[in-house]
């Protein structure tokens, strides 16, 4: 099952003048969102993203299908070789979960090098937190712990 | 019986399962060596996802991460204020390659010797012109900009600020109004004569309003990670090209003539390469765009 040397041509320049677009499409998105084309306007990074990722995906569908010939095997063939891709969507998952567990620490601990730990018996760091920065908008004085601080006093 | 099974299965593109197991067919009709590319290529994208995805979960893990519209806004020709463009013309020069090689197994089919070896050419071609791109933009980053595995010059700001001059007097732009800047702004540190000069700054948002700060370095990730991902992708297109430049000069020499499975070779070469744009894809994305 494959293409006549025509239609294979004709698929070729196709997939050119599409991949090109979509390329330039996520690059203008990209400007647009960080406020390289109008002055002032951010598009918002939840339109943003999501954009970039469906249009990639897609090109990558196509390169896959078309170009690596994927849509004219076998079914057997495209699932030993594609299905174990969906493994990444667990490790995507997780990692990057954690990954946000990290920043929450670091968070965490910057806190607890400036004021000491304060409420021992508290085991959730989202109430830990709040506590804390609650304390801070009171007392406008304290020693300053960000990390740009530190840099500082080296 | 066996024969009959054959048959059938040649007859028809969709046959029992539980027949086409039995021997003497080809299930996934493809050869050996494709599927063994296939299963190769499918390891490698899993070496790439996992780089990709500690990119992302480092990323997440710190506020101070660079945004890459001002880390990759350089252009050749000591152009400045260019974001993303250099590398939106890589990836176009990767795209092309790509295309010329899918034209170059189309002519395998044909049995166009000529065919083959002329496409093949323009995609080492474009492999090269890639590989000559990344080599100025590597040199861009480490010469000029001073990133390296282990310092990362760009950082980013997580407060508003204004910057301060070295006497403490805030700093002016050119048109004379006040050097201010908000969160989540991407700085460069600069090098001059081997000394960092780190700007002042005085914080104009949250708890820290109204004291004085100092830019410092941005995550050592993000060097080590550019120059390991965007390094190893090079080095498949590296080995891609000479590859395709075995393969060119086999088919030239008229060695798939002779062979069986006639320019089988060439598929082969061509899945890899467009692996590599495939990956590109990805890199681009997570990288550059993100």
């Amino acid at each position: 099952m494959s293409l006549s040397p025509e239609e294979g041509k004709k698929v070729v320049y196709r997939g050119m003048v599409l991949l090109g677009v979509i390329t330039l499409c996520e690059v203008i998105i990209a400007l647009l969102g960080n406020g390289h084309i109008i002055e002032g306007f951010h598009l918002h990074k939840y339109i943003m993203f999501p954009a970039m990722i469906i249009l990639s995906l897609y090109k990558a569908y196509y390169i896959v299908s078309e170009f690596m010939h994927m849509k004219y095997e076998t079914r057997g063939l495209v699932i030993s070789a594609l299905w174990p891709i969906v493994l990444l969507i667990w490790a995507m998952i997780a990692l990057l979960n954690e990954g946000g567990a990290w920043h929450h620490n670091r968070q965490y601990v910057e806190l607890i090098d400036r004021d000491g730990f304060k409420k021992p018996d508290s085991y959730s760091l989202d109430e830990y937190l709040q506590e804390v920065s609650s304390d801070t908008k009171t007392s406008q004085d304290q020693a300053p712990a960000t990390t740009e601080m530190q840099a500082e006093h080296k | 019986m066996t024969t009959d099974t054959h048959t059938e299965v040649s007859h028809h593109d969709h046959v029992d399962d539980s027949q086409i197991w039995e021997g003497g067919t080809s299930p996934f009709k493809a050869s050996y060596g494709k599927l063994m590319i296939w299963y190769f290529l499918i390891s490698d994208a899993f070496t790439f996802s996992g780089f990709l995805i500690a990119y992302g979960a480092l990323r997440f893990s710190t506020p101070t991460w660079p945004l890459p519209d001002v880390v990759f806004s350089t252009f050749p020709g000591g152009i400045h204020h260019a974001p993303l463009i250099f590398v939106t013309v890589m990836t176009f020069i990767l795209i092309l390659s790509s295309v010329t090689m899918v034209r170059a197994v189309q002519e395998g089919k044909k049995e166009n010797r000529m065919g083959v070896v002329k496409w093949m050419g323009f995609t080492i071609i474009g492999g090269l012109m890639f590989l000559s791109c990344q080599a100025w933009e590597w040199t861009n980053l480490i010469a000029k900009e001073h990133m390296s595995i282990s310092t990362n010059p760009f950082g980013t700001h997580t407060t508003d600020g204004v910057y301060l001059n070295e006497d403490g007097t805030v700093a002016k732009t050119a048109d004379g109004k006040d050097e201010k800047f908000t969160a989540g702004t991407t700085y460069l540190i600069h090098k001059k004569d081997g000394e960092w000069h780190k700007r002042k700054f005085k914080i104009t948002s949250g708890e820290y309003k109204g004291q004085v700060a100092q830019e410092s370095f941005g995550p050592k990730a993000f060097g080590a990670l550019f120059f390991f991902i965007t390094g190893f992708h090079g080095f498949h297109v590296f080995s891609g090209v000479v590859f395709l430049t075995i393969v060119m000069l086999n088919a030239l020499s008229g060695l798939y003539v002779s062979r069986k499975n006639g320019y089988e070779m060439v598929e082969k070469i061509g899945l890899y390469w467009h692996f590599v744009d495939l990956v590109w894809v990805f890199v681009f994305l997570v990288f550059y765009l993100l």
